[in-house]
């Protein structure tokens, strides 16, 4: 395991700098996520236009793997519709926890979170981000948690 | 309370590494660092010895059969049970009640002592700094009950607010609930006046010592506490055993917590005789061979003295906090006068939970979180801190390596 490959330069980044970080205000639709364990606590707003996520924002604390997988999700899903949505959800969820998973073209950026799955205490991190925008998007009432 | 002075003699730290089979690896490639004793400690080949020894020559069920075996098993768990009241100077070993840790002996006191005795606006105080496991017990009896739960403030070093706690005890309270030491800023608490303050008005005091038994030589008779609850595994001893230390005429009018076998005289379907002290709070079989490894730890422990264990313990405290201040963009979180050896600290721009991972690159373990002690971590206005926290096995050098993975993590995010 190294380091380097958990925290490559994008992450790094996208924790610094973090992308469409703030809120949006109703008929936003938004869900709460907590990871329990850590204390990083996520808010994902989408704007929806027809089945189109025109407009997707994040809010809250974590650590360098929350907020930059956050950061560069919202880069990725803005613009998509739900179905493509929730097929990078589930490109995602094969790329933190398969160590056999192909990593689709599609995936851009977000192949750069595939060094987290060396580091199974940190999964839970970067997937908090993606199981809150499916709450958000199903419209969920209850806060998502990691556990 | 219970600091070392000059006269005693220093540890021989190397030689005592020896005693913990754990310590000797490598962990990520690098020699184990472990600073996350808060969260529990090592166990010394002592421990492991007098637990597979039980095991292997002595292992029956207790306080039943009539052959040799359960008699060997009764008196070594007995014996256990001795070795414990001797370590906290309890007056009876009908004081010493074996649980499955300070979680358990909190509930124990919540369900059977507090419980029965609330009504709609009674009051239980505790402090800001508590541990999840020395406010939620309570949270639930006030649930129960319609009591209220009542919060002694504490200032920006850690420390509790005593004129504050002072104010906050009233007619109405039943119990003063308090760590004697913060599992999560380290921070010693003024337990005597607590206890005197509280006592002053009749209302009886549990002492949270999870954190203070691997540090202080404990005296129940002296601390004059009406409770007090610990683990074995953050003694150096196993996980799954802890203590009740109870005042006797409490306990004794304290009702049975849980009901099962161990814990009776006799049962009819007319009704039940339950057992004596401290056997009335132990229903089902016990923890026999934690109990019996529980022991060990204390023979280990006392075998180093506490006063020695304090005295290198201050030193890796004082070394830790200089040298961890030092690093730019650093603040400890926590800095009581009075602390016990640990630092919870957080660095600018590095959430503690990178540095628990980039700090396990070098073989260095320590805690990363809110500690289960999520009010006083948000008391200082952060979400998480990262904690290293020492016992007698650690040295300068291991130090050394910490504070060189922290400006390692901090170089890593500039």
């Amino acid at each position: 395991m190294d380091l380097k490959d958990l925290y490559r330069d994008v992450i790094l980044d996208h924790n610094k700098r973090p992308r469409n970080f703030g809120r949006l205000d109703p008929p936003a639709h938004s869900a709460a996520g907590h990871n329990p364990l850590c204390g990083d606590k996520l808010t994902v707003y989408a704007i929806m236009d027809g089945d189109v996520i025109c407009d997707l924002r994040f809010d809250g604390t974590g650590c360098a793997i929350s907020v930059a997988s956050a950061s560069l999700m919202t880069e990725a899903i803005k613009g998509k519709t739900r179905a493509e949505a929730e097929h990078l959800y589930a490109a995602i969820h094969d790329l933190l926890t398969r160590a056999d998973a192909p990593s689709p073209p599609e995936l851009g950026k977000l192949a750069a979170l595939g060094g987290v799955r060396e580091f199974p205490a940190r999964v839970k991190c970067a997937s908090l981000c993606w199981h809150t925008l499916h709450a958000a998007l199903q419209g969920a009432a209850a806060p998502v948690t990691t556990e | 309370m219970n600091r070392a002075t000059l006269a005693d003699p220093p540890l021989d730290v190397a030689r005592l590494r020896a005693d913990f089979p754990i310590l000797a690896q490598t962990i990520n490639g690098r020699p184990l660092v472990y600073l996350d004793n808060g969260a529990s400690s090592q166990r010394p080949r002592a421990v492991i010895d007098a637990e597979r020894r039980y095991a292997e020559e002595m292992h029956a069920n207790v306080h039943r059969g009539v052959h040799t075996l359960s008699q060997r098993a009764t008196d070594a768990f007995e014996a256990a049970r001795e070795r414990v009241r001797r370590f906290i100077n309890a007056r009876s070993i009908r004081e010493v009640v074996f649980t499955r840790g300070t979680t358990e002996s909190i509930n124990l006191v919540a369900n059977s002592f507090l419980r029965p005795r609330l009504k709609p606006g009674d009051e239980i105080l505790i402090s800001w700094l508590e541990h999840h496991a020395n406010i939620v017990p309570w949270q639930m009896a006030c649930e129960a009950t319609g009591a209220v739960l009542k919060v002694a403030p504490i200032n920006r070093q850690g420390e509790l607010d005593l004129d504050a706690f002072q104010a906050l005890l009233s007619d109405r309270t039943k119990l003063v609930a308090t760590a004697h030491v913060s599992n999560a800023l380290g921070t010693v608490m003024p337990v005597r006046e607590i206890v005197t303050l509280a006592h002053a008005r009749g209302v009886p005091v549990l002492l949270d010592g999870a954190q203070a038994v691997p540090h202080f030589a404990l005296d129940m008779q002296a601390l004059d506490c009406d409770f007090y609850a610990f683990s074995g595994h953050k003694l150096y001893g196993p996980d799954g055993i802890g203590v009740l230390y109870g005042r006797e005429s409490l306990l004794e009018a304290m009702p049975p917590w849980q009901g099962g076998g161990d814990m009776i005289l006799s049962v009819s379907f007319t009704g039940t005789t339950y057992n004596q002290l401290p056997f009335k709070f132990e229903a089902g079989t016990p923890h026999m061979s934690g109990a019996v490894g529980l022991a060990a730890a204390i023979d280990y422990v006392d075998g180093i003295g506490l006063g020695r264990i304090a005295a290198w313990e201050r030193m890796l405290l004082d070394y830790a906090s200089e040298r961890l201040s030092a690093i730019d963009g650093l603040t400890v979180i926590g800095t009581a006068k009075d602390k016990a050896s640990l630092v919870s600290f957080v660095l600018d721009g590095v959430h503690p939970h990178d540095i628990g991972t980039i700090l396990d690159q070098q073989g260095v373990a320590i805690r990363t979180g809110h500690h289960c002690a999520m009010p006083a971590i948000e008391f200082f206005g952060v979400p998480a801190t990262a904690r290293a926290s020492f016992a007698f096995y650690n040295t300068r050098e291991e130090i050394d390596v910490l504070v060189d993975a922290v400006t390692a993590a901090r170089d890593m995010f500039r």
